[in-house]
């Protein structure tokens, strides 16, 4: 579903790679965390796999495309196969939840009866249901996080990226916000999420790659967030 | 569809005022860029009415002409004599390019002269012999007038010869004066509109780059993003159109229709037909302007 074949990204103007190397492979209906201190190329690894930007060197592979392939025009297209949720959820504040998951569908052109009978089903997915006419900003933490998954997923995509997406919640609204990205999970979505929250890797029990300097340093089966 | 529209709309209220002040700008600077529009038009059918009509005028020497370096082939002190008058004449009408040759001496001159300013001063302060003999010479081709001028002007017993060309000229070059300094002035002013049209919509990306970076996220094609900021430059531009196509019309017709054409009727005056050629031109103008520099201004929030 993902791969990257020697990919090494320089930023203009820097000396230091953010990213030297890497050889990954994400398959298909996985659950991957990212681990790595601020700065060890985390964010990279997810932006290239967006297309924001393009790697120095090497090729990225994403449902089947080689990135470096694709058409500027054809990179929208490429971002409807992937959802995307950060850790400061980035919902409209003047929206209701409904109108936060629906934005997703309006403006990539989806028909209107299509989204009146989507946006239930996954706000009801994520444990929103009956919440549709709140306000985006008068939610909990864990809440708004919520519609931000039902935002990233509501257009059937073939991935989900997740940059952190329990970085600003307490652990048990933690706890809940892994069991729904782990039931996205198993409705056959490859998850890529990056993280520094231990407990949630190591309760998890996924596969782990960990990034020291834009290098990869482990990958691990059903593996923990330390290296013991 | 709708959110765009929506959009549009919400964007346009929130900038009334940049809004208001884009339209005015685009008001008045397409307005003077259509006053010059209109006046290259007036201008060309003047000299396409005058130049259709070009006359040449043979003037011959009188016993005052001469002496002086403006005398042509005139002896000083000597009246054309009437064998050389002859022969200019027989030389003119043997020409191909001249369609009629008419003598007119110089007491008939004088005669046109006396009913032209029946009731001027200027009357009493001319004889007979200031005036001179000359030959008026239509020609089978208008434009082909230069050959007949060289030839006459070396013909013995010429003072001159006068082409309605030398008249118009200098009058022609002031009304393209004009015409030059309205457009600069009409280029400078559009050239201020799109940048405050560059200006407006930044301003409204900004505002709006929240919603903008989601759109790009969950994969909204550009010219999604980019529509609603098209039709809002759009919408001023277009008003901006409008309102100097009023201003043109109610100028047109109060001034050219109901005014020039009435008062002085020997020229041709534009009309509404040249009114709706600069109205055109106008209106891709007004719309190149809105367009370029939305475009510009939200390549910046598109970049991926």
């Amino acid at each position: 579903m993902i791969t990257f074949d020697d990919v090494s990204k320089v930023y203009p103007g820097q000396k230091k790679a953010a990213l030297r190397h890497v050889n990954i492979s994400i398959d298909k209906g996985e659950f991957v965390f990212l681990v790595g201190a601020s700065g060890s190329g985390k964010s990279t690894f997810m932006r290239l796999i967006l297309r924001e930007y393009r790697p120095t060197s090497g090729r990225i592979y994403v449902a089947g495309k080689d990135l470096s392939q694709i058409r500027q025009w054809k990179v929208p297209d490429l971002r409807r196969q992937i959802g995307t949720v950060f850790q400061d959820f980035r919902l409209l504040p003047g929206k209701t939840v409904f109108e936060n998951v629906a934005f997703a569908l309006q403006v990539t052109g989806r028909p209107m009866a299509e989204i009146r009978r989507t946006v239930p089903e996954v706000l009801e997915l994520v444990g929103l249901k009956g919440r549709e006419t709140r306000m985006a900003d008068e939610l909990s933490g864990g809440e708004q996080q919520r519609v931000a998954i039902a935002r990233a997923f509501v257009g059937k995509p073939k991935i989900l990226l997740a940059d952190e997406p329990t970085g600003n919640l307490d652990p048990n609204t933690s706890v809940g916000i892994m069991k729904l990205l782990d039931r996205i999970n198993r409705r056959n979505t490859t998850v890529v999420m990056a993280t520094h929250d231990a407990t949630v890797v190591d309760q998890m029990r996924r596969r782990v790659i960990e990034l020291i300097d834009g290098q990869v340093v482990r990958d691990q089966k059903k593996g923990v967030y330390g290296t013991d | 569809m709708r959110h765009t529209l929506s959009e549009t709309w919400l964007s346009l209220r929130r900038n009334v005022s940049m809004t208001i002040s884009v339209v005015v700008t685009m008001w008045v600077s397409l307005s003077l860029f259509g006053i010059s529009l209109l006046m290259m038009q007036q201008v060309n059918m003047m000299k396409g009415y005058w130049y259709d009509k070009i006359e040449i005028t043979v003037y011959l020497c009188t016993t005052l002409s001469g002496g002086s370096t403006q005398a042509g082939t005139c002896e000083p002190g000597q009246e054309t004599t009437d064998a050389q008058r002859q022969l200019i004449q027989q030389q003119l009408e043997a020409n191909p390019d001249v369609y009629s040759v008419i003598y007119e001496s110089k007491e008939q001159a004088f005669a046109e002269f006396q009913q032209t300013y029946k009731n001027s001063p200027i009357l009493g302060t001319l004889t007979v012999d200031q005036m001179q003999d000359s030959f008026r010479i239509k020609l089978v081709d208008p434009q082909n007038y230069q050959g007949v001028v060289s030839r006459a002007q070396t013909m013995q017993g010429v003072q001159s010869v006068q082409d309605l060309r030398q008249v118009l000229d200098p009058l022609f070059s002031v009304l393209n004066g004009l015409r030059w300094g309205t457009m600069i002035l009409a280029v400078l002013l559009l050239l201020a509109a799109a940048l405050q049209i560059g200006n407006t919509i930044r301003l409204t990306a900004f505002t709006r780059r929240r919603e903008i970076g989601i759109m790009r996220l969950v994969g909204a094609s550009n010219s999604y993003i980019t529509l609603p900021f098209l039709l809002e430059s759009l919408v001023a531009g277009i008003l901006g159109v409008a309102a100097a196509a009023a201003t043109l019309a109610v100028a047109l017709q109060f001034l050219v229709i109901d005014r020039a054409q009435v008062s002085i009727k020997s020229l041709a005056w534009i009309g509404w037909h040249e009114f709706f050629f600069a109205i055109l031109v106008l209106g891709v103008v007004g719309v190149i302007l809105a367009v370029i520099p939305t475009l510009i201004a939200t390549r910046r929030y598109l970049r991926v």
